[in-house]
């Protein structure tokens, strides 16, 4: 790390031997790279769990259920279960509820995972997996509340916006802990 | 943990084991090695006799009756990925050998055959590849041999139109395109990679036979690029920034946050690797550089780093990346890559022609810091000897290790132990499956370190053992 005095240092150093204006100044800023305007920046999107980032726009069930069976039920089922069929490899989406700490834990949204804005987030980040970043962000907020009352998280007649997905209480909100490691059994 | 398993793999998992054992014996059956007239076997003494009709190819001799043997077919096609084929002259001290530059960039040897084998996810996009570490040599790996995790496949991205936009809690959002990151200062480091399903397969039994399988989820390279401290500075961190996103511009739009002590501490935006640009399945033309964290939160194709004052709860890290244990509860942010070895040669699916001596090596590392000692036993951990380190040890990177064993024929289980500068000790499963499956079995199929045991049987063949 340059401090102002190791900088003094490296050009006074330098002047002992070559003209001190053949030298630039030690730099901590350099001025690269150009400022990114809000029209840059209106592209990205990332959603974290209090919603923010979260844009206009509303969902239903039954909308996100005519969503689902064009561009999601080809690898996910009809039924959210599943389809491991070669080139396809699409999740579970619903169940498991319970068996997080049994002998053959289902994990899946309706089980595992903490966050609803985490699914509006990933779903409009990267699916469906043929066409990753098609859908509109009405026919993301209806498919996750189809998911979501499939999963009977919410009720089939919610509306899914960006004020009540934050709310939502996951059913495995309460399920994670920070890294314990390293392990203090490993010093006994 | 004979009877009970201590890991409950899930449906999907079990399928895609089960596939990899068979692709992995595919491998085995196909792979193509020395001449089996030769005694010699290159020091790496495979256990299973190559195909007949690739020996053919590969071995000394004339091509014509090769080209003859299988009815004129153009031999071009027959040379491995990443070489081309050359006829193979009786003596190459009596003609001419090939113009110098002949094809501006190298390829390598045609005898050499080696490659990365694709676990067999059902979906080729969304899959990773093993490192063969077997066949690696000192403390690299070749670039196109690094492993792969991919999560919607390996995007094709010009340089000239790429940008990396550093926003958020800053004081000056700023884009920077590859011109302008090559002008800061850069600093290059060696640091291994790993990925946190290395070895997922091999918690309940020795399932995969060779250490590309059991352990070919890492590779070490040698990164050049800037440090993210450089770019933090030309953007201003606000007060209480403690997070920082990275999000990948390939399909899965790949995204995770990264505590900012880290970033801070030695993340680096690379576009070097190896002594030439990234490798395209490594990122190109720029990925960030976590050294010893999880491998998937090295973003690859970098295109954002976003600001905050928490961490975004991704898909990757809430419902992917996580550590479901015994009670139910999952262990989030898992980041650091524990201490651990494997020895290398001899390892699975080799054949020692007979007693004598063998140089048994491998490679060991820690992502916390540098390998202090490692340690090898040759009768299933009972005693343990100090190995030589190849080399000084560097921050956060595999070392070499060897040491000198005379076999004396009878069958034995060979294993190694690194300790690392913090003095943490590479445990072994039993004592990880304790600690983890403390009141039955878990659900977390990531983050195994514990030390590998090889049996070499009176034959010489060696096998993936628990032991």
């Amino acid at each position: 790390m340059f401090t102002r005095s190791a900088a003094i240092l490296a050009i006074s150093l330098a002047g002992l031997s070559v003209p001190a204006k053949a030298h630039a100044q030690a730099q901590i800023h350099y001025g690269f790279g150009t400022a990114a305007t809000s029209e840059d920046l209106e592209k990205f999107f990332s959603i974290p769990a209090d919603g923010s980032g979260l844009p206009p726009g509303s969902g239903t069930a039954a909308e996100g259920a005519k969503v689902y069976a064009e561009s999601c039920a080809a690898c996910h089922g009809d039924k959210l279960e599943g389809n491991p069929a070669k080139g396809i490899g699409g999740d579970k989406l619903i169940g498991g509820r319970g068996t997080l700490a049994t002998k053959a834990p289902i994990k899946t949204v309706e089980s595992y995972w903490p966050y609803a804005t985490t699914l509006f987030d990933y779903i409009k980040r990267t699916m469906p997996f043929s066409a990753p970043g098609s859908l509109s962000d009405a026919q993301v907020y209806s498919v996750v509340a189809y998911i979501l009352s499939q999963a009977n998280i919410i009720k089939p007649t919610e509306a899914i916006n960006a004020t009540t997905l934050p709310k939502i209480e996951m059913p495995n909100r309460n399920g994670f802990e920070p890294d314990p490691r390293p392990e203090l059994d490993l010093y006994r | 943990m004979k009877d009970m398993a201590p890991v409950g793999y899930d449906e999907k998992t079990q399928r895609l084991i089960h596939d990899m054992v068979a692709a992995e014996a595919r491998h085995i059956s196909g792979r193509v090695v020395e001449n089996p007239e030769c005694d010699c076997k290159d020091g790496m003494f495979p256990a299973r006799a190559p195909t007949t009709r690739r020996v053919f190819l590969f071995a000394a001799g004339s091509s014509s009756a090769a080209a003859a043997l299988l009815g004129g077919r153009a031999l071009a096609e027959e040379a491995p990925p990443g070489a081309k084929h050359f006829d193979v002259p009786r003596d190459p001290t009596r003609q001419q050998g090939r113009p110098v530059a002949a094809d501006g960039y190298g390829t390598r040897s045609q005898f050499e055959t080696e490659v990365r084998v694709r676990f067999p996810t059902p979906n080729e996009n969304t899959s990773w590849s093993f490192t063969p570490l077997d066949k690696m040599q000192g403390n690299l790996t070749a670039s196109g041999l690094h492993f792969e995790r991919h999560h919607g496949g390996t995007p094709t991205i010009d340089p000239a139109r790429h940008m990396l936009f550093v926003h958020g809690m800053v004081n000056t959002p700023k884009k920077f395109a590859m011109v302008d990151l090559k002008r800061f200062p850069s600093v290059t480091r060696r640091h291994f990679i790993e990925c946190s399903g290395n070895g997922l397969t091999e918690w309940n039994k020795p399932t995969l036979k060779t250490v590309q399988g059991t352990h070919g989820l890492l590779s070490t390279s040698e990164w050049t690029g800037v440090p993210f401290a450089t770019i933090a500075r030309e953007v201003g961190l606000m007060d209480g920034a403690s997070w920082v996103l990275a999000e990948g511009s390939d399909a899965a739009v790949m995204t995770r946050s990264i505590p900012m002590e880290k970033m801070l501490k030695d993340a680096l935006l690379a576009y070097g690797q190896n002594g030439e640009s990234i490798r395209p399945e490594q990122g190109y033309p720029l990925r960030l550089l976590l050294p010893g964290f999880e491998g998937n939160t090295h973003i690859k194709w970098l295109r954002r780093l976003q600001v905050s004052d928490k961490p975004f709860m991704t898909r990757e890290e809430t419902s992917k990346y996580t550590d479901l244990m015994a009670n139910g509860k999952a262990r989030q942010f898992t980041l650091e890559m524990e201490a651990k070895s494997v020895i290398t040669f001899p390892s699975g699916e080799m054949k020692l022609p007979g007693p004598g001596f063998y140089n048994i090596n491998g490679l060991a590392w820690s992502g916390r810091g540098r390998v202090q000692s490692v340690d090898v036993s040759v009768d299933a951990g009972k005693t343990w000897y100090p190995a030589r380190i190849d080399g000084l040890p560097e921050p956060i990177c595999t070392v070499r290790f060897d040491f000198p064993w005379m076999w004396d024929g009878t069958p034995a289980v060979i294993q190694s132990r690194c300790t690392d500068e913090t003095g943490y000790i590479q445990p072994t499963l039993k004592q990880l499956i304790a600690i983890r499956g403390d009141n039955g079995p878990f659900g977390s199929i990531y983050h195994l370190n514990a030390i590998q045991s090889w049996a070499v049987a009176a034959d010489g063949s060696v096998t993936n053992v628990h032991a």
